[in-house]
């Protein structure tokens, strides 16, 4: 084994980490962004390089910081789940930024411009370390390097209001991140330990003793990343967040960051309390059903009474959140898989819809529904892939959407919850609503006077759309990568603890 | 029969792919192409799909495995086939009607609709229908969207949520099915099963079952010319086709099939619209046929699948001269035409033929096809039944066969004068009307198309005698109704439906509530409507952009909330 496959978990927080201090000493928009481009394609075939070594290696990969033994020092542990989302996130960072150049360019301030890459790369490197992490400390750090570096990117907003956006958020996400750090306490004064696995084997042991202050801190927790994956109520940061960050922010953000904090709560549920503890003590379970199902449909009907776009899209996020954390809740095979394949299925299409939006607002400079009206003539193939996303969000088949419902409804069955099957429908029903409301005024309407000599944005914009439509249309067919490999994860996470 | 006309050609590997696919991959080449090219292709493509049907063999294909099922994507026998012939049929007489479009919109989506259709009716399993049942929705909207009216687009939402709702209906039907049996085959399905009782509930919806139908008379007059003629062909008749597999024989479908025939008479007649007029008619004649799937016996089913054949292909004509009308006077209002014949005679000659053979004149189609209907229910005992499809009947003569063409060509000239329909639409509406006549003079050879073999004789001296006397009847009641004034006359009015249950009508009352039916109707639905009001108004307050769930909360109250969550939890904690 090269000395290179041997890093490879400390190269893919590294790079990014390395990159960004580059990116700020260039002081330079576009060599900040060239130095990005490399260091996001480079971590992205890092991340791949990953994966293929845990596929083959079958077994946790632990890489030790340091030389310093665990559970003294920090380890990175690579297994099959936080693979999944590193390769998600860094291949999604690596799509969005050909198509950074131009709509960053359009949105920021040129002398603001190497900075906006700088906190790309940062956040990145915060992601990472947050999947990768197999120390619970070393994930709050992680958690506010990414944390800080997004509200600095949502703050380069074109919008003023971008900066109390940034502001509330920024203000929401510290009290996310103290009660995480809270529980995570309370769990080092009872196991003596910062490693999840550590913590994990040392836990049962002191259930009787301290079954009750865990359970504090398990709850700590959950409302701390519940927080930062926005699951209602405590999504109302998200929506101002997305709609006044620029374009390239909101892309990223979208399909990443709530997605690495929906990791980290798996993690925290399947793997450190394991899913007797983490269910069957109090009722963390029905909760994050019934916030789920509400979720789903008020986020979805918020959604459709919307007129600003991109906060249309942010609701329809809070919205497809909840199947995720429905899956997780209902916390069967089936349930499960539904969950984690809705985790990329959704990065995927959240992702190609506001690209596809900024590129719309690349071109006309606003994205408001009224001012939309026959932009689907004008940017036939932007707002072909916003279409064939929407349908995904539908859960129209031969799409990925389609795949991430059938596991969900499967797995309510499974449960006999009957009232979930019902829920998952009426929302797919209320996603039609606010996504035909833009096909119909973006096909139907008559293209305004000002919109003569719009057409569809730079190849590098574009392509970046049309491969990530695409791919919500191959997710929807051939599942290998998706639902099969999720399965897997599933049964692991299943099976490893009850 | 069949088997004879299905020469032993080997299709390689395209006798595994529905014929519906072919239109649906020709179709996405239609926007590619520009002027005679394309209207040249739209033609040859159901031509191609027509000869692919005719040389696939019969039995199953295009086995899939996908997601660990085994989905059996085609299956030829005796009942699709059927269904897949008039369907391309239908196809290629709506491209024809629709070659004077320049915009590739309608064509490209009608031919996708059409290619859904057939593959919706040559699915093996209930996996591969859904999917299609699905297209369709999908990509008929965009029929209605196309009229480019607000009314359409509202409308057009309407039919889709609706459409939709009854495919993810469908989907967890067949799920539980699955579950229970561990079999997707398309089969006869029964009620007796949650499962069951979900994929009933969702073909009724698209079947248009009384209380369900509204999406009908809502959204088809609202398309455009084009499109309704191809609405009409297909979704409603998707359904039937998948009653008949999955439920023949149920007997709850003879009283919802007889409502189903009985109901929209009254509507029907107080209509203004004449082509809600029509789309009520298309109701109607839908409940013929659901009374022959729920009797069940080959003779009834034979009815049941031989009236949907030509129900096709009148109802269509129908449609298209009604369509010929709207696109060259802008209306369809019974109380602004009058007098058209001398502008349009052939439009008229055409809506005759299909005038005639809805009411079932002996030598039309409708005459050989709904009889066998009676007569099943007949022998079979359904005395009360009969008397409705009966009474049906007469109001059917009424309704489409006298109202349609006597408001729009005949009664009081209206001054309007326009040109004869464009030629292709004469073409279209011509190759329609030489279909229902031949069905209803030639029916020997049109009965050896049917699934069960078939030694029905519809030209019998008493049943011509009887259908004669209906229909004079029928005839004689309207005339006098006229010439006293009684009948309700034509009014610029919207009849209240029980749609009024789902849609909130912001205005006081709708002005002119026309006839009884829509008058308890209103008494009731002000009720609901009022409730509903206050719901509409209730969700925009608190939801809408500046309602409490819409707007941006102060931190303040987003930090509150999140403590008030910690809150809960650590309770649930205490008291653990």
């Amino acid at each position: 084994m090269s000395a290179i496959e041997l890093h490879l978990p400390a190269l893919q927080v590294v790079l990014p980490l390395i990159g960004a201090m580059l990116a700020a000493l260039t002081r330079s928009g576009r060599l900040a962004w060239a130095i990005a481009l490399v260091v996001t394609w480079v971590t992205a075939a890092n991340a791949v390089l990953l994966v293929i070594q845990v596929m083959n290696s079958g077994v946790p990969i632990s890489y030790v910081l340091g030389g310093w033994s665990v559970p003294i020092g920090i380890e990175y542990r690579v297994d099959q789940l936080n693979v999944f989302v590193i390769a998600l996130v860094a291949l999604l960072g690596a799509v969005v930024l050909p198509y950074a150049k131009r709509s960053v360019a359009h949105e920021i301030r040129p002398e603001l411009q190497y900075g906006f890459y700088t906190m790309y790369l940062l956040c990145l490197a915060g992601l990472f370390g947050m999947a990768i992490t197999g120390d619970a400390f070393n994930a709050f750090v992680f958690l506010e390097v990414s944390s800080l570096s997004t509200y600095v990117m949502i703050a380069l907003g074109r919008h003023r209001r971008a900066l109390l956006a940034s502001y509330q958020y920024l203000i929401m996400g510290t009290i996310g991140a103290t009660f995480y750090v809270i529980g995570i306490g309370i769990l080092y004064l009872i196991t003596g330990t910062l490693n999840f696995a550590d913590i994990a084997s040392r836990l049962p042991e002191q259930m009787d003793a301290f079954g009750r202050p865990a359970m504090v801190a398990l709850s700590f927790l959950t409302v701390g990343i519940c927080l930062k994956l926005a699951l209602f109520p405590l999504h109302v940061w998200l929506p101002n967040a997305y709609a006044y960050a620029p374009s390239v922010a909101t892309a990223l953000l979208a399909g990443t960051a709530t997605k690495v904090a929906i990791y980290l709560l798996l993690r925290i549920f399947f793997s450190v309390f394991g899913i007797e503890i983490s269910f069957r003590t109090i009722p963390i379970g029905q909760v994050l059903i019934v916030l789920s199902v509400a979720a789903m449909i008020i986020a979805a009907v918020i959604a459709v009474f919307e007129e600003n776009t991109e906060r249309m899209l942010a609701y329809s996020s809070v919205s497809q959140i909840g199947y995720i954390t429905l899956g997780i809740a209902l916390a069967n095979q089936a349930g499960l898989t539904g969950g984690l394949t809705h985790i990329i299925n959704h990065a995927i299409m959240k992702t190609t819809m506001f690209l596809a939006l900024g590129a719309v607002v690349y071109r006309i400079g606003t994205s408001m529904l009224p001012n939309l009206a026959g932009i689907g003539r004008k940017m036939p193939l932007t707002m072909a892939a916003f279409v064939i996303s929407g349908l995904g969000l539908v859960g129209v088949p031969g799409t990925a959407g389609f795949i991430t419902k059938w596991y969900l409804v499967l797995g309510a069955l499974e449960k006999g919850a009957w009232p979930l099957v019902a829920v998952i429908v009426a929302s797919s029903l209320i996603a039609v609503v606010y996504v035909g409301r833009v096909v119909e005024v973006a096909y139907f309407k008559s293209p305004s006077a000002e919109l003569a000599d719009v057409k569809d944005p730079p190849l590098s914009m574009l392509l970046p759309i049309l491969l990530l439509a695409a791919a919500t249309l191959y997710f929807g067919f051939d599942t290998t990568w998706s639902a099969e490999w999720c399965a897997q994860i599933a049964t692991d996470l299943l099976g490893g603890t009850s | 029969m069949i088997a004879e006309l299905r020469t032993v050609v080997d299709l390689g590997p395209f006798a595994n792919i529905s014929p519906g696919l072919t239109l649906i991959v020709g179709a996405l080449l239609v926007p590619f192409l520009s002027g005679w090219v394309r209207s040249a292709w739209t033609l040859v493509l159901p031509v191609i799909a027509f000869a692919h049907l005719m040389l696939l063999p019969e039995g199953y294909g295009g086995h899939l495995y996908v997601l660990g099922l085994d989905l059996v994507t085609l299956r030829v026998d005796d009942l699709s086939w059927m269904f897949g012939v008039i369907f391309l049929i239908a196809t290629l007489l709506g491209m024809i009607y629709a070659l004077h479009e320049s915009h590739w919109l309608q064509p490209t989506v009608g031919l996708i609709y059409a290619g859904s259709a057939v593959a919706a009716v040559f699915a093996g399993d209930l996996m591969t229908l859904f999917v299609f049942w699905e297209g369709i929705a999908l990509s008929s909207v965009f029929l209605i969207w196309a009229r480019g009216t607000n009314a359409a687009y509202h409308a057009g939402i309407r039919y889709l949520v609706i459409q939709v709702g009854s495919g993810v209906l469908l989907l967890v039907g067949l799920l539980i099915h699955h579950n229970a049996t561990g079999s997707l085959a398309f089969n006869a399905l029964g009620l007796d099963s949650p499962g069951g009782l979900l994929m009933f509930v969702a073909f009724g919806i698209k079947c248009a079952f009384p209380l369900l139908h509204n999406w009908l008379e809502d959204a088809y007059p609202e398309a455009t010319v084009v499109g309704t003629v191809l609405l009409s062909s297909f979704t409603t008749k998707v359904a039937v086709y998948a009653l008949a597999r999955g439920f023949a024989g149920t007997d709850i479908l003879v009283p919802i099939g007889a409502m189903m025939a009985a109901f929209p008479i009254f509507y029907a007649v107080i209509e203004n619209d004449l082509r809600r007029v029509l789309a009520y008619s298309l109701n109607n004649q839908l409940g013929f046929m659901v009374v022959g799937i729920g009797i069940g016996t080959e003779l009834a089913l034979n009815g049941a699948v031989a009236h949907a054949f030509a129900d096709i292909l009148f109802k269509g004509l129908l449609f298209m001269s009604m369509g010929a009308v709207l696109f060259r006077v802008g209306t369809v209002k019974g109380s602004e035409l009058g007098g058209l014949y001398k502008s349009m005679p052939w439009t008229t000659a055409f809506c005759l033929v299909g005038a005639a053979s809805i009411s079932a004149f002996p030598l039309f189609s409708g005459f050989v096809t709904k009889a066998m209907i009676m007569s099943a229910a007949m022998k079979e005992g359904y005395f009360w039944t009969w008397m409705i499809l009966l009474f049906a009947s007469a109001g059917v003569f009424h309704h489409a066969g006298i109202k349609i063409p006597y408001f729009a060509f005949f009664a009081h000239d209206s001054r309007t004068r326009c040109k004869e329909a464009p030629w292709n639409m004469l073409i279209a509406m011509a190759l329609a009307a030489v279909g229902c006549i031949a069905i209803g003079s030639l029916p020997i050879y049109f009965y050896q198309l049917l699934p069960y073999a078939s030694s029905y004789e519809p030209y019998t001296t008493e049943h011509v005698i009887t259908q004669l006397q209906l229909l004079m009847f029928s005839a004689l009641a309207f005339a006098l109704l006229m010439r006293t004034g009684i009948y309700p006359p034509e009014l610029k009015s919207i009849n209240l439906d029980s749609d009024w249950f789902y849609r909130r009508l912001g205005m006081n009352l709708v002005e002119g509530v026309a006839g009884l039916a829509a008058a308890v109707g209103a008494s009731f639905g002000s009720i609901v409507n009022g409730f509903t009001t206050t719901l509409g108004g209730v969700l925009h307050r608190h939801i809408g952009p500046d309602g409490v769930l819409g707007r941006t909360w102060p931190t303040g109250t987003m930090a509150f909330w999140t403590t008030l969550m910690l809150g809960a939890y650590l309770l649930f904690v205490y008291l653990s």
